[in-house]
């Protein structure tokens, strides 16, 4: 019932929106021709047109290289040394919603800069309103991921991406369709052949289309918040709640920080924590199916707490609305939201830890200064196709505000 | 009070022979005039004490000595501590968590008349000490009623824990995590309701000398490599020493750990872990559990009076309340028992092994039992023992392990070289590009006109940065980077003004 309700204003709030933006972004109007020469910030352009990775935490090591640890640890190895050209063309791909069936979304439909790179709903909502299970995850530092989707059943973005292109309820468009429509389209096909100069043939190829889109994914890097400044030996960037919050986050009380463990704020692993699913939505069996292995049942991968603030709301689909909810969660007893007819393999690290109402708000305090967005790219004014890039920006859009409130209720 | 590092060399030959005196005969009293010696410059220095098997490097204390006495804070010290300092903390309680988010400082309890300086969470606060930083030290500390652990460790390497008594202080009493060569050594502790030593994806370690009781699990080693367990006494806990894989880690492997000349004796504590805890498993009168972990050598230990058994080798197949793990190899492989004394264990076994008994139909468990999978693994002189399961192991060729004498080591673990260029080169991509590019306007100008201000200038544009004016209408006012320190402001300032269109 409610999940209807969500759709209808949903659909009501997305004409207005896209009749907006139709209005202010002309089809066919003069799109970019070339491609960007330089790499985004976070990045260094090597000898032979590379973007190799930057960033204060290549000071340090990390135990058995595996890029879990404390506050001067270093990160995973992180995708990178794709060319600026090609990292430009994903980005063009990634905002132009003629990579679906019926050219209404792009990647940034769900995975929107103004929100996180996820889309400040509860589930995602695919081609004609299709609603998912699950919520979108922000792509902030994906770079330094090795699996992908809640249930982990990807292990590059390459791969990753098939899933909702392909998927008849997300962008529901087919390779064929993806190959013919930008193959047709000549502002495409120059900049592909410009971002691949080795392409044997004049014609976009798939793995170009996904090697460009990883490209850009990769440079959404989030690493200059408040609590790195810490991290790196500024004690003045945490005031004294922020502190708190951080020795509560990694006591083994709370014991947040065993699994949300820095410098990524995420151990990578697969969790039975028991979340509530969102109300109306089924049990999801979350990394059961893909590992075809029951004690897997109701796992979900652990999501870097990095710009947490920017993607509510929180869990695998949505159903906990602010941070403090989700923090609280933790903190409601073992397995208190697991229903009657399951039994699950709930993780060890989760207990009754007894924190009181003003360690989660200093748990809050904390997560707060894990915000950066300082890298944030330029969202075309123009792609490719000519559509109009119809991504909201929640500051100025009052109508999903009252969206949001309305789930809630 | 502040000593010199000069003053205290010297002072160092002094206090080694008042130390000295002390221990022969005991003429000192308390009294009102009596400060202890410094002691911990030595132990702290090179070649510590005459029992030592283990290393101990030469790093003589190099900075200040803060002192902190009772109705202080020693929080507030280690707020004013430099890398090398020494806090010490004279006898008194301080109800605090002490988290130490810097490099190489060194905490001493002073211990008068049998008085120690007790950190006492009143089962009010989390933890008593909390450490980030690489070549932490801490040492004669009572730590008692704290809800999280009495030491935890982050990620610092090159740690020393010892001569610590832990008493009831939470989940675990001292848990070093993703830390590389460190030495745990002399420490007593007790009513820990998971393991009272928990060493957890870690490398490099020497647990030594310590008494570990009535706690559930006594010592336990965790998807960690390189670890020496000797000579400790670990008696009446629910389970002795431990070697684990735990399943679900980052870090997937626990191999290269030697368990030697240890005491595990009467490990028959009732189970006290917390509900769904992996220890919450842990059968009663568990001497040795080696779970999943490999190349593990137990040597010349004396394992008696354990009531279910005095080793149990296992796969993961026994963590049973865990989710499986794709990423991690299940099976024990290469245990190798050498000499042992093994007697009066196993008389009242419980769980698996009690069910495995009947079905056998025998009376008592054997010393040793072996359940699941794992190859290459060998036993010594096998017909002393009761043992099951143990069907496949070979007759160790080995002699002993006396060769290795520390797993830590034999120089502590350097921080990652990197020069100032480098510095400044990770600086400007990783925060400055964010608002300037060479040759194109961003947020802030273009590089090449920031150098024609700057030029041979770096000091001026490193003190610029740190607190900036506003100069330009057409810009916005740069925020502070005073977050940076003023060695990293020059290093991005000299690094700026070497950029050239190339290198951009």
């Amino acid at each position: 019932m409610m999940l209807k309700t969500t759709l209808f204003i949903f659909l009501a709030g997305a004409l207005i929106f896209s009749g907006v933006y139709f209005l202010t972004n002309l089809p066919g109007s003069v799109s970019q021709t070339r491609l960007a020469s330089n790499c985004p910030p976070g990045f260094q352009l090597s000898k032979d047109n590379t973007c190799v990775s930057r960033n204060l935490y290549q000071q340090y090591s990390s135990l058995q290289n595996s890029g879990v640890g404390g506050l001067k640890s270093a990160l995973p190895i992180p995708r990178d040394g794709f060319t600026p050209q090609q990292i430009d063309l994903g980005r063009l791909l990634f905002f132009d919603p003629v990579l679906s069936k019926d050219s209404t979304i792009s990647c940034a439909s769900c995975h929107n800069p103004y929100q996180g790179f996820a889309d400040g709903m509860p589930v995602t909502i695919g081609v004609g309103g299709a609603l998912q299970t699950r919520s979108a995850p922000t792509l902030w530092n994906v770079a330094y991921l090795n699996s992908f989707f809640w249930d982990g059943r990807s292990n590059s973005l390459e791969d990753q991406m098939q899933g909702p292109l392909f998927s008849p309820i997300e962008m529901a468009t087919t390779r064929q369709q993806l190959l013919a429509v930008l193959n047709a389209n000549e502002t495409y096909k120059a900049l592909f052949t410009e971002a691949f100069p080795a392409k044997p043939n004049d014609s976009i190829q798939l793995n170009h289309i996904y090697t460009s889109i990883t490209a850009f994914e990769s440079t959404l890097i989030s690493l200059n918040s408040k609590y790195d400044q810490y991290a790196h030996g500024y004690a003045e960037a945490l005031n004294d709640k922020e502190i708190e919050g951080l020795n509560i986050f990694r006591s083994f009380v709370a014991r947040c920080a065993e699994c949300h463990t820095p410098p990524l704020f995420t151990n990578q692993q697969i969790a039975v924590i028991g979340v509530p699913e969102l109300e109306g939505l089924p049990f999801d069996p979350g990394a059961e199916t893909p590992n075809k292995d029951s004690t897997m049942r109701g796992g979900f991968k652990v999501p870097s707490l990095r710009n947490i603030a920017k993607t509510a709301p929180y869990m695998h689909s949505g159903s906990k609305e602010t941070l403090r909810d989700a923090a609280e969660f933790y903190n409601l007893g073992r397995g208190h939201a697991v229903p009657k007819e399951e039994t699950l393999y709930l993780h060890w690290h989760i207990w009754e830890p007894k924190l009181t109402d003003d360690e989660l708000d200093r748990l809050v305090d904390f997560m707060n200064t894990l915000t950066d967005e300082s890298f944030m790219p330029i969202v075309p004014k123009e792609v490719p196709s000519g559509l109009p890039v119809n991504i909201i920006n929640p500051t100025i859009d009052k109508v999903k505000a009252k969206r949001m409130a309305s789930i809630h209720n | 009070m502040m000593f010199s590092n000069k003053w205290f060399r010297l002072f160092f030959p002094i206090a080694l022979f008042a130390g000295g005196l002390m221990i022969g005969k005991s003429f000192f009293t308390k009294t009102a005039s009596y400060v202890p010696s410094p002691v911990a410059v030595r132990q702290f220095s090179t070649n510590a004490g005459s029992d030592s098997t283990g290393v101990v490097y030469a790093d003589p204390l190099s900075g200040d000595v803060i002192e902190v006495k009772d109705g202080e804070s020693i929080l507030e010290a280690v707020k004013k501590a430099n890398p090398g300092d020494l806090i010490r903390v004279y006898p008194g309680k301080y109800k605090e968590t002490v988290y130490i988010d810097k490099d190489n400082i060194s905490f001493q309890g002073v211990i008068i008349g049998g008085e120690w300086p007790t950190l006492d969470g009143e089962k009010e606060l989390n933890d008593a000490f909390l450490y980030s930083g690489n070549g932490i030290r801490i040492e004669n500390f009572k730590i008692i009623n704290y809800k999280g652990n009495g030491i935890m460790g982050q990620a610092g390497n090159n740690f020393v824990l010892r001569n610590n008594w832990i008493v009831d202080a939470g989940v675990y009493g001292i848990f070093p995590e993703f830390g590389k060569n460190g030495l745990i050594e002399h420490n007593v502790l007790s009513g820990i309701e998971d393991a009272a030593i928990y060493v957890g994806m870690c490398d490099n370690i020497d647990v030594r000398h310590n008494e570990v009781y009535e706690n559930v699990a006594g010592i336990e080693i965790e998807n960690s490599r390189h670890c020496l367990v000797e000579n400790n006494y670990v008696h009446n806990n629910t389970g002795g020493i431990l070697a684990f894989i735990t399943p679900g880690l980052p870090i997937k492997t626990a191999y290269d750990i030697i368990i030697r000349n240890n005491f595990v004796v009467n490990n028959n504590h009732p189970n006290f872990g917390a509900p769904g805890s992996i220890v919450s498993g842990i059968p009663p009168g568990s001497g040795i559990i080696v779970m999943a972990a490999d190349d593990v050598t137990i040597e010349n230990n004396i394992i008696t009076g354990n009531d279910n058994a005095a080793i149990a080798i296992t796969d993961l197949s026994m963590g049973a309340n865990l989710s499986n793990d794709p990423d991690s190899e299940p099976n024990p492989d290469r245990v190798v028992i050498l000499d042992n004394y093994m007697e009066n264990n196993g008389n009242n076994s419980v769980g698996e092994v009690k069910l495995l008994m009947k079905a056998s139909l025998l009376d008592s468990a054997p010393d040793i039992i072996a359940i699941g999978g794992g190859t290459g693994s060998c036993i010594r002189d096998r017909e002393r023992y009761n043992t099951f399961g143990l069907g496949d192991w070979g007759q160790c060729t080995t002699g002993d392990t006396k060769e290795i004498v520390t797993m830590m080591l034999d120089k502590p673990v350097a921080p990652r070289a990197i020069t100032m260029e480098e510095k400044g080169n990770l600086t400007y991509y990783g925060i400055c590009a964010g608002c300037h590019a060479y040759d194109v306007r961003m947020i802030g100008p273009p590089i090449n006109v920031i150098q024609a201000i700057y030029a041979n200038n770096p000091q001026g544009m490193a003190d610029f940065i740190a607190a900036p004016t506003h100069r330009r209408e057409d810009y916005p006012e740069m925020p502070p980077q005073n977050y940076l320190s003023p060695e990293t402001r020059l290093a991005v300032a000299e690094y700026v003004l070497s950029l050239t269109q190339k290198k951009k």
